[in-house]
């Protein structure tokens, strides 16, 4: 059988200012017609690089040695000309990011009927017609109407569907897909992969899907190869490779993924189980409501939400994007004041709270946010970072007590104290949000609340940062707001659970209870969504997920 | 690497080595930079080398022409020519900057205020900044001038006052960025005042966006001397600056004594065109968006 993708030794070097730096080294790999292979790793592991060489997309400053051929055509020595007439046509490319692969002025119909004739020799009105047909076979109701939206129209599940359509529009050999589910919601990430399942199969496409998803491999390759520091470390059939690793750092990847358990006796694996929680209440909203904006275009942001941490416990606040979770964590801090209801903090009301006594109030409170890049001030050092509580709160407090107390809260993060001179540039991801739990942490908060910690992080270091806070709340005894959107996650980690949906509280209970035996639809079908890192146990799951799909939609 | 020693202060440096490479590798900067620096010499340091009496006037020695005492001639009531560009250089290099520097400040805390509050009080504000940029600014500047008759002192709070507009714009908008930043809404999540969101957070990362108008601002401010002083309401007699001295030499130009037109233009047109090098190649330095 003839490879619709076959790498041999490919190598990439970028040259930057600093020298040259090589991105991948001697990676060898096929694709063969209606397959999918799976290129996994962690950030900088050179997957993404991989799959741009695959196209000829590689940015300027980059050289590729070694043979990558696409259905029989050399890439590495081609000419722009011959790559234009492959890509779209012989070989298409899916990117992560929906919203930026599509023109935002140009109506999408005529985006996907531009594909067609750079390639066909069409009318302008078949063209449009077959547009139409594609909508319809990526799933996009009402095609015809639909097909003379723009982008902003769209959901980010359909504009990824219209990235598909697309990168199908020329019946390709192959598809790169880099991250194609990785900004999607998972209810959303399900549907788009069983989307291109369909798609692979029914044409016979090969497939390279670029992802750190190890869940998304379970549900959608056929075979994988895994990726380290530019090389390609273990190549196999998908159950062998996730089921059965032989190599060490497959091994311990995998056991860094943090795994929904499925079925199980209900007892928890959470640091605090969600009846014992009887400790006085940390932070309480009480029929929280809020909307964003005024007259017909407002938003309404949050409804009616009540929800309780007490002392001691950590409540996992998960929900799709828009669910309104992390509006709802904003409300308990104090930083969005709500239209009605009430919010109360260590027992006092915060809105009626001014001044010191709200200063006072918000001392007990220490806050992660996602991303590890903005939340640090990057004009400042390490110890000037995580020293900014004490600056807030204790004036008094001198400049070398001050340094002594830096040193000891990045010591509890496990960071060296030598880190403190640094700046969070030079610091990796992990680092940063280890730098930034060290400040919620200096003032020894009753309240840490986490919104999204770990979401921007690779799962091994996700892990480490997750044990860190575990373990530091099992000798500080801080209650803990944890906000995700990634259920494996907080049932690893949280005690009890709010299921939020559209601005509103769907359902809540104890972690173990919710996510096993959800009582609404919803929550049952976001679990159904969630694949697993087994592909034994996700084609079960998958399978229930359609007739569950397919019962509700009858 | 640059930036590890410079946190051996504890502090990450302002403007790290990086940037300067950056900017050194911008000829045209460098340029800007090294004319600013030989006029600022030139006009400061310059009257201890080459002393001229610059208050009182010399019948004698009036509409010279440029000889080996009196380098660039002299002026219709006998002030050396070259020790005049030093003496009315001075005045115009320091209503430029500091004027350029008024505005700067001004604008900063009122776009980061702006900014930063948001809501009405920003609405307000920035009605109140659209409005200032309708009118003129020569024209404020001229009326201002032709009533009051200011000293240098006076010329840089007006030039100040008329030029903080864009300054202003420029902040708002950097701001606007920055008060989202994780950062901020950390420090404000835990009780930090607003104060210190601005003083800690906004103003120092906002140090590139405000350099670089600065800079621009100076140049502008420069010209506009030169115009307020060219129509003879700038300051006066027997001060002079750059813009006076090309009124006082205008009539001059007809009767072929350029010395006394050409230095004073060439002047302006130096060190304005500096000025704004030296913006370019700090923008570009530090990457951010300034005009233009």
């Amino acid at each position: 059988m003839n490879s619709i993708l076959e790498m041999e030794n490919l190598g990439v070097v970028f040259s930057t200012e600093s020298g040259d730096v090589p991105a991948v080294r001697g990676v060898s790999l096929r694709v063969e017609p209606g397959e999918t292979l799976a290129l996994v790793g962690e950030s900088g592991s050179g997957k993404s690089t991989v799959a741009l060489a695959a196209l000829g997309l590689l940015p300027g400053n980059a050289r590729a040695s070694g043979g990558v051929s696409v259905g029989g055509t050399d890439v590495v020595g081609a000419g722009e000309a011959e790559l234009a007439r492959l890509r779209g046509r012989t070989a298409s490319m899916v990117f992560q990011e929906p919203a930026t692969a599509l023109d935002p002025l140009t109506r999408i119909g005529k985006q996907i009927a531009e594909v067609v004739r750079n390639h066909r020799d069409v009318s302008r009105q078949e063209a449009a017609a077959e547009a139409v047909e594609l909508l319809r076979r990526v799933g996009i109701p009402d095609p015809e109407r639909r097909a003379s939206a723009f982008p902003f129209q769209l959901s980010g599940g359909q504009r990824q569907r219209v990235v598909i359509a697309m990168a199908i529009a020329n019946s390709p050999g192959l598809l790169v897909a880099d991250e194609p589910t990785t900004a999607l919601d998972v209810t959303v990430q399900a549907e788009i992969l069983d989307l291109l399942r369909a798609l692979a199969a029914d044409s016979g496409t090969g497939v390279l899907l670029v992802t750190h998803n190890m869940g998304v491999v379970a549900d959608f390759a056929d075979r994988v190869a895994v990726m380290l520091e530019g090389e390609i470390v273990e190549t196999g059939a998908v159950e062998d490779v996730l089921l059965r690793p032989t190599h060490e750092y497959t091994r311990r990847l995998l056991a860094a993924v943090p795994r929904l358990a499925v079925t199980g006796s209900g007892s928890g694996s959470g640091s605090v189980v969600g009846e014992e929680a009887e400790g006085a209440p940390v932070v309480e909203l009480r029929d929280v409501s809020l909307q964003f904006g005024r007259g017909p275009r407002a938003v309404r942001a949050l409804e009616e939400v009540s929800l309780t941490v007490r002392a001691g416990e950590t409540v996992g606040l998960v929900g799709e994007s828009g669910s309104g979770k992390s509006t709802a964590a904003r409300v308990a801090l104090g930083l969005v004041a709500p239209e009605s209801g009430g919010v109360s903090l260590f027992g006092t009301d915060l809105r009626k709270a001014r001044g010191r006594a709200r200063r006072a109030l918000l001392a007990g409170v220490g806050v992660v946010l996602q991303d590890p890049v903005a939340s640090l001030d990057a004009r400042m050092s390490v110890a000037e970072c995580v020293a900014e509580p004490l600056r807030v709160h204790r004036r008094g407090m001198g400049a070398g007590e001050r340094r002594e107390r830096v040193a000891e809260v990045l010591e509890l993060v496990r960071l060296p104290r030598e880190l403190a001179r640094r700046g969070p540039r030079e610091l990796s991801g992990g680092q940063r949000q280890r730098v930034s739990l060290a400040r919620a942490l200096v003032l020894e908060p009753r309240l840490l609340v986490a919104d999204e910690p770990t979401s921007a992080l690779d799962v091994s270091v996700q892990q480490t940062v997750l044990e860190v806070i575990t373990e530091l709340q099992a000798e500080l005894g801080f209650a803990c707001l944890f906000v995700s959107h990634d259920l494996a996650v907080v049932q690893q980690f949280a005690g009890r659970v709010v299921v939020m949906r559209g601005g509103r509280v769907e359902e809540q209970g104890p972690t173990m209870s919710t996510l096993l035996h959800p009582e609404t639809e919803y929550t049952r079908r976001l679990i159904a969504a969630v694949p697993v890192p087994d592909p034994v146990l996700q084609r079960q799951r998958r399978e229930r997920r359609v007739a569950l799909g397919t019962e509700a939609g009858a | 690497m640059s930036v590890q020693s410079a946190g051996r202060w504890g502090l990450v440096a302002q403007f790290p080595a990086p940037l300067i490479a950056r900017f050194a590798r911008n000829r045209l900067a460098v340029g800007g930079l090294l004319v600013v620096a030989l006029f600022l010499l030139f006009c400061f340091v310059g009257p201890t080398l080459y002393s001229t009496d610059q208050i009182h006037t010399d019948l004698t020695q009036v509409n010279l022409h440029p000889s080996g005492s009196h380098w660039l001639g002299t002026d219709a009531v006998g002030h050396d020519e070259l020790g005049r560009l030093m003496y009315g250089g001075k005045v115009s290099l320091l209503v430029g900057l500091a004027a350029g520097v008024l505005a700067t400040v001004i604008g900063t805390l009122w776009g980061s205020i702006a900014g930063y509050a948001g809501g009405w009080v920003d609405a307000v504000m920035m009605r109140i900044v659209d409005a200032g940029i309708a009118i003129p600014a020569l024209f404020i500047l001229l009326v201002v001038s032709a009533i009051t008759t200011p000293g240098v002192p006076g010329l840089i709070v007006i030039l100040g006052l008329v030029s903080w507009l864009v300054p202003s714009r420029l902040v708002r908008a950097e701001t606007l960025t920055l008060k989202r930043r994780d950062y901020v809404l950390t420090l404000r999540a835990i009780g930090g005042t607003h104060g210190r969101a601005i003083a800690r957070h906004i103003l120092p990362n906002s140090v590139s966006t405000i350099v670089v108008a600065a800079t621009f601002q100076v140049a502008d401010a420069i010209l506009l001397v030169a115009y307020v002083s060219y129509l003879g309401l700038g300051v006066q007699p027997p001060s002079t600056d750059w813009g006076g001295m090309l009124s006082a030499g205008l009539t001059a130009a007809y009767s072929g004594r350029w010395w006394l037109i050409v230095p004073p233009g060439l002047a302006i047109i130096l060190v304005v065109c500096a000025f704004n090098a030296i913006g370019d190649g700090l923008r570009d330095a530090f990457d951010v968006r300034g005009r233009g």
